[in-house]
Order: C-alpha cells, then structure tokens, then sequence
C-alpha cells in the first residue's frame, strides 16, 4: 500500500514536471530581489530540468554573478558573458554584484545538491545526499523523488528513501506522515530517532502520533541490539588479543613454568618485525604493499622465535626450578630488549600501515560498524589457537613437550633429549608472542613500550584460566575481554580495568589450587 | 618437578658475621649519617671533600631506597615471598605525606593547586584529615599497613605463594596505579603531588631543613636495621627462616604460618610507607609512577644484588644499584637499561648471594 501511494506520488510530480517545463527560467529573478523571491524564483527553476541551472547556481555561489536592468552577467576573470543569450559582452556600467545572504546561500546550496543528484557521477551524487540529509525540506520532495526513482547505486537509493520519508515527515498530510514514520521504523539510526522525536513533540494528530511513537521504539530497540552486538564485538576483540597475547604465555608459563617477564617485549620484537618487513615492501615491493602481511607473519614468529631460542640457551636454561630468580632475569631481559629497539629505532612510535584489505569496515547497522582489521584478528587468534592446540597434541614435538613437562626424568629415560625440547617449546612460546605482536602492529601504536601494557594481563589471563591448559586459556582471555568491555560502559575504560584486575586477584585467592592444576604429589612442594 | 629452594637458600644471617659484624655495620651508618650534614656544612666549597646540597639530596633518596630494600628483604630474603607490590606500599606512605604538604602549601582553607585547576569546590571524603600533620603521620602508617594486612590475610589464608603472589601482588600495584591516574580519584593525577613549601611551618627549601631530613632518614634506617636485626635473631625470625626453607614442616610441627607471615608481610609494608614518606620530604615530588610494575621489581634487584637473607646486603645494594643509576643517567643516560637489565641476569645467574656473597668467597678464598 505504501508503494502505491508512493507511485501515485511520483506520477504526479512528472506530471508537474512535464507542464512546467516549456516555461523560460527568470535568471534575473533568481539573481535579484528581495531574498524571498529569489528563493521561490529558485525553487520554481529547480522544477524544470535546464540543464544551465547548475553552472549557474555554482556561479552565483562563487560570486561571479553581476546583475542590471538589462541581464545578467558571469564574471570569469577578466572575461565577461551575457548569461541569459549565452555569449560574449561587455559589463554593463550599472552592473552590480549580487549578494547573497546566509538565507540565500544554504539556498543556493541545497539546489546545488538537488542538481547534482542528476549527476552521472556517483561519488558527486552521494556527497549531494549527504548535503540534503543536512538542509532539504519537505519543498525539495518532488525533486528527490525523481532522483530516487532514477537512482541505479541500491545503497544511494535507501538512503535517498530515508531521506525521502524524513522529508515526508513534516508533510501536510497525516496520511503521509504516517507512511514515513513507517518506513523510518526500520532504520535504526541515532539521527532518525532524533527526528522521530522531535515530529512527535511537534505532532497532534492522534494516529499520527500512535505511530509515530510505535516507529520510535523499534527505532531505540534496534539501536540497542547494535549497541549490545558492538559491545559483544569488542569484548571479543579484547579478548582474541587477550588470548592471542597469553597463548604464548601458556606455553612458556603454563607447561614449561618458567615466569617469562619479557613476553610483552618478545610481542613487541614481532611488532618490530613487521614493521620491518613492511619498510622493506615499501622501498622494494610498493607494488605489493597489499600483501606485506603474507611474509610479516612468518617472520615475526621466526624472529621472535630465535630471539626466544636464544635467550632459553643463554639465561633461561640456568634458573629451571627457580621461578623467582627466572623472573628477575627475564625482567632485566626485557629491559635490555626494550633499550636494543629503543637504541635501533627511536623511543618514538614507528608507523605500521595496514594494507588495503584491512581498513575499513563492515557496516552491519547505522551504528554498529566493524573494523576489518579487528575481525581480521579474532580469525587471527582462532587460527593461532588452532594451529597451536595442533601443535602440541598432534606433533611429536608438542608429545615431546608434554612429556617432558609431565616427567622429565622419564622422557629422558627413553630418549627424548630434554635440552632441545625446552629451547623448541621455548622458541614456540617466543613465535607466538611475535605474532601477537604482528597482530597488535595492525590495530594499535607500534613503540618500545608496547610489551609492557599487555604483559600484567597476559599473566592474569593465563592464572586465571589455569595452568598447563589451553582451554582455560581461551575461556579465561574471553571472559576477561567481554567482562572488561561489559563494565566499560557503566564505568568507563580505566576502572573497569582496575575492577577486572582486583576481581580476578581476589578469585585468585578464592580458588589458588583449583585454578593452577596443581595435583597429587606435586602439589605441595 | 620438586623446587629447589632448599639447594639454592642463601647463606642464613648468622654467616654475615664472618665479613661484617653487626655494630660495624651499626657504625658505618651512623658515620655516613653525621658525617654528611657535617662536610656539607663546615667543609668549604670547592674542597675535595665537600659535599654538594645536590650530593645531599641524591644521598637521602638512596637512604630511603635502602629502607625499602630492607623491608624487601625481611620478606623476600627472610621468608622466601616476593613481593612485588612493595612501590604500592611506598607511594601510599608517600601520598600520605603528600596530602599534608599540598594542603599546607595551599594555605588555611585554601584548596591544592590541581583540585582548583580540576574546578573541585570542595576537598573529597579522603582528604578530611589532611590538615592535621599528626593524622597523616598516622595514616603514613596506617594506610600501607592496612592494606598489606587485608592483602596478606586473604593471600596467605589461600597459601597463595611463590610466583602466584608475585603476580597478584603485581596485579594490585598495577590496578592501583591505573587508579591514582585518574583525576577522579582525587590524588592529583598524572603529576601527583609537587611543589610542597613547608612542613609544619618549616620550610622544606631550606639547605639546614634538608640536612636535618638526611639525619632523620639515616636514623630512622639505622632504627630499622636494629629492629631487623633484632627480628632476624629473634624465634620469630626462625620461623621465617623455617617458613621460607620448608613451610610446610613448619606447619606439620604445629605452628601456623600465616601469622608469622602476616606480621611480617604488614611490618615490611610499614617499613616502605614511612620510607616513601620521609622521599617525598627530600624529593618533594609524588606520583603515579612509583607504582608501576618496573619500580616495584628494581627494589627486588637491590635486594638480589647486595644480597638476599643478609640485613646489610640489600642497603649496600640499593646504594650500589642507584649510585651507578645516578652516575650512568648524568654520563650515558641510553646505556642505564642495558646495565640494570645485565644486573638482573648476572646477578641471578651468577651472584645468587649477591656481592655480599661474592665478598665473602673472595674472603675465604684469600684467608683460608
């Protein structure tokens, strides 16, 4: 019923498009005069499809208009026309400059925009929409709804429809009224409640007013679902980092025991890495910049992970068993790490691009939009994870860790050798957090400090999962990301981080050994 | 896997006697301590052995240091937990201080300078007795030692230990700092507390004023050597001891662990609240930063490098590690991190006695 009515609409307005269009635009009339009737000139010139209405207009804004009782003049530089015969001429004497007023301008403007919305180009029509939201009233109807009708581009043309029915809003009819509330009700935009409201201050019509406030709430409620659905996301994506942070930590911490200090900066050395590798795309590849990613990837993990082989040969190696010791040296660790990449590369951040792919988003609801370079990372993490779960239960080096994490005299035993096997697990620890450190690049700053933010939560998360498991990982870094995001909203970012953090101490002390697998024999040292 | 503590425990308190005896320690405090304000003042400028008011201050901190390294190591050292909270403790004692100076430097009801910048009309709840010097003297305590005593119950009740109290430790020192940040919270923010002018009517500027800081601070160290010294000999310090080697035979012979551990936890967190305290007198600057993850761990490295489970070790470290912060930050500021960086590994690695250990070898190694 509401198309036809809309049809019904439409065939009038061509109707009226139709008569008005034999008759001879007054440009004198538009130029001159009081400012009222230069706008119902401007309005009536509009209806007619000259196609010299636009040039003109765009004069008249750039104030290139003369004007005299005998024509109007366009002003280019030295060069002048006589604008109504369209030729040559020599400015008149009596030619005076037009002024516009404020009134005139947002008038000239908003006509500018309603021509435009002819234009074959689809970049220049869209940025007339997006005047129009701004400016049109219910007078420029008739002309956006020819436009909408010969709009091709399917999202220009739902918008051209919401702005077509918040147009209709302010319509004389109530029937109109109704219809456009109808059609709003299902665009769940902030700005489309706020005009819903204020027609519903304004309205008095009692059916009107019924629907209008019928329209308002499916408006709020679907605002709400995309407000609840971006909350989710991002406490998703807190979390995918989250765990894409501790994964590493699992490994080192939770099956080797050994108290990894410098993990945030071994995530801080793949982020480096990539930056690298980045650079180098750009001074020798800029043709597949897009692409960086591809080799970044395996080289923050191989970098990271030699740096990690490394340090298990040199320093780790001496303190198993001394898990205080390993943590003041994997400290000083981290800060010879931190002042090397300071000293190489600047205290400032260095800036890491994403390539094309990954910018943007995907606008789900008006407002509700996700970032690709952030779904790019919770697939990222849900690969990682994948591949490392892979790793340790279906490789004979993640059977050699697991053995040798379980009993080391044994695995010796029969031959596994126990020194390689912790330099590899080591490594593995270290590669993972390089490629926590490649994902961070691509979403937030890239700097010296990075490792230190992340390397208290990627603690918390992998105690509060549970030691020696993945699975209490991955529950734990989710929990904590949609619980820290599910505070932030009531409390703001940092003390729903100062809650999270004094929750999970104090669940801490509730459950230690429930949490830290510690059991039979082992279990009291 | 079974830890190796009992292999790897440093060598007990009584072995200190060999290289130093206590009264000797006593002593060398004492002189420093009175042999400073003296050079400053009588010994002319310009002399080899004058002492430069910038010498002085720089000699405070480092006594104020030391006094968080021995509350450290009465916990790390003597009863085998680490704490890595120990900056929370000293910034809370600190801040404490702070609100008696920022109120006195904005004058009889005159509000702080960062609460008339954040446009406040009144002081918040926290700030009620802050123009009373002898309640914030309390609270120096009180505050720390609260803290520490609500903390440690519910953490040693848990017999949470080891690297689990490190971390949860780290994780409260870090939410705290998160916490002071904040304008909201009503301790000035970011710059925390500066531009003090005068404590109890006495200006703080003043050269004298300042020495008698100095003096106060190396009394109060010297008192808190002779009160650990005194635990450490004591059948309460061996049952630190006994705690730290094998709690759980010290439960299995009836005690209770968590009361040695609690009073010893809140009596360290006392220890660094008045240190913090008496650095924001000399320093004259408190903020968030003392509580971050990288100072609480420093103060472990002091302990580590003069030597853990000995009382004069962790003083000699703190004068040791920030002597050369002091003189690496003036010569070759890029090259500090590696330094304290290289002090963590090889002091873990190679020192675990720390330099009082590596005395001592080299000791019997020249007297056999």
């Amino acid at each position: 019923m509401f198309l036809r009515h809309i049809r019904l609409l439409l065939l009038a307005s061509i109707c009226l498009l139709g008569l008005q269009a034999q008759a001879a635009v007054g440009w004198r009339d538009i130029a001159s005069g009081e400012t009222d009737d230069r706008v119902a000139a401007l309005r009536n010139a509009l209806l007619e499809s000259n196609p010299r209405l636009q040039p003109f207009v765009q004069a008249l804004l750039d104030d290139k208009v003369r004007v005299s009782p005998a024509g109007v003049w366009i002003v280019e530089g030295e060069a002048v026309r006589d604008f109504a015969a369209d030729q040559v001429a020599v400015l008149p004497a009596d030619a005076e400059e037009v002024s516009n007023n404020n009134r005139m301008r947002r008038e000239l403007g908003v006509a500018l925009a309603v021509l435009q919305l002819r234009s074959p180009k689809l970049a220049q029509r869209q940025q007339a929409v997006q005047v129009l939201q701004e400016q049109a009233d219910i007078k420029h109807q008739a002309m956006i709804e020819q436009a909408w009708l010969h709009e091709i581009n399917e999202p220009l043309k739902e918008q051209l429809q919401t702005l077509r029915a918040s147009l209709l809003l302010d319509a004389p009819l109530a029937a109109d009224r109704v219809l456009a509330a109808k059609w709003l009700a299902a665009q769940g935009s902030p700005k489309v409640s706020a005009l819903l409201e204020a027609r519903l201050a304004a309205e008095t019509e009692p059916a009107v007013r019924a629907q209008l406030s019928l329209a308002i709430g499916q408006v709020k409620s679907q605002l709400d679902w995309g407000e609840r659905l971006g909350l989710l996301f991002a406490g998703l994506s807190l979390g995918s980092i989250l765990l894409l942070a501790a994964l590493g930590l699992a490994i080192t911490y939770g099956l080797m025991g050994v108290i990894n200090m410098a993990h945030g900066e071994l995530m801080m050395v793949g982020a480096y890495a990539t930056y690298l590798v980045q650079q180098g795309f750009k001074a020798w590849l800029p043709g597949l910049f897009d692409y960086y990613l591809l080799l970044a990837v395996p080289m923050a993990f191989l970098v990271t992970a030699a740096v990690g082989a490394l340090l298990e040969r040199t320093v780790v190696r001496w303190l198993y068993g001394r898990p205080l010791e390993t943590l003041l040296a994997t400290f000083g660790i981290s800060l010879v790490l931190m002042q090397t990449v300071r000293s190489l590369f600047g205290a400032q951040n260095v800036a890491v691009e994403n390539p094309a792919w990954l910018s943007g988003g995907w606008a789900v609801m008006s407002n509700l939009t996700l970032p690709f370079n952030r779904l790019a990372i919770i697939v990222f993490a849900a690969l990682v994870l994948g591949a490392v779960a892979w790793a340790l239960s279906r490789t004979r080096l993640g059977l050699f860790v697991r053995g040798v994490t379980q009993n080391r005299a044994m695995a010796s035993c029969t031959g596994v050798n126990t020194a390689r096997i912790d330099t590899l697990a080591f490594a593995l620890g270290s590669g993972i957090a390089g490629l926590a450190g490649c994902a961070l690049s691509q979403i937030g700053n890239v700097g010296p400090d990075l490792g230190q933010s992340y390397i208290v939560d990627s603690f918390l998360v992998v105690v509060t999962g549970g030691v020696g498991q993945l699975a209490g990982t991955v529950w734990a870094a989710m929990g904590l990301g949609l619980i820290n995001k599910g505070l932030e909203g009531y409390t703001g970012a940092v003390l729903a981080k100062i809650i999270v953090l004094v929750a999970v101490v104090a669940f801490i002390q509730k459950r230690p050994s429930g949490l830290f697998a510690l059991k039979g024999r082992s279990a009291e040292a | 896997m079974l830890p190796t503590a009992l292999n790897n425990s440093p060598a007990g308190p009584l072995s200190t006697s060999r290289l130093l005896r206590w009264w000797q320690v006593l002593l060398a405090l004492w002189v420093v301590t009175m042999l400073v304000p003296f050079l400053n003042l009588w010994v002319p400028d310009g002399h080899w052995l004058h002492v430069s008011d910038y010498l002085v201050s720089v000699l405070g901190k480092m006594l104020c240091y030391a006094l968080c390294a021995l509350a450290l190591d009465l916990i790390w050292g003597y009863t085998g937990i680490l704490s890595l909270g120990h900056g929370l403790f000293f910034a809370l004692g600190g801040y404490a201080m702070g609100m008696y100076l920022m109120r006195e430097a904005a004058g009889p009801g005159a509000l702080p300078a960062f609460m008339v910048f954040l446009d406040w009309k009144a002081l918040h709840w926290h700030w009620g007795f802050s123009d009373s010097l002898v309640v914030q003297l309390l609270l120096v305590l009180v505050a720390p030692g609260l803290l520490a005593w609500v903390f440690g119950y519910f953490a040693f009740r848990s017999r949470i230990k080891g690297v689990y109290f490190s971390i949860i430790t780290q994780a409260l020192t870090y939410a705290a700092m998160l916490l002071f940040f904040r304008n909201e919270t009503g301790f000035g923010g970011n710059n925390g507390f500066t531009d003090f002018k005068s404590l109890a009517g006495v200006p703080l500027a003043e050269p004298t004023t300042r020495l008698w800081l100095f003096v106060i601070t190396g009394c109060v160290l010297i008192a808190f050597y002779l009160l650990a010294r005194w635990i450490v000999g004591s059948k309460f310090g061996r049952l630190l001891q006994a705690i730290r080697d094998a709690e759980s035979r010290v439960m299995f012979t009836g005690y209770d662990p968590l009361r040695y551990k609690l009073a010893i936890w809140v009596l360290s967190a006392l220890m660094c609240g008045v240190a913090g305290a008496l650095y924001v007198l000399q320093v004259g600057i408190i903020n968030p930063s003392e509580m971050s993850t990288a100072a609480s761990i420093e103060m472990a490295v002091w302990v580590a490098v003069g030597g853990r489970a000995t009382l004069v070790g962790p003083i000699l470290g703190a004068f040791f590690v920030n002597g050369t912060k002091s003189v690496f930050t003036v010569l070759w500021p890029e090259a500090w991190l590696f330094v304290l960086g290289g002090l963590f590994i090889v002091v873990t690695l190679f020192l675990p006695n720390g330099l009082l250990g590596l005395l001592k070898s080299l000791k019997r190694r020249v007297k056999p």
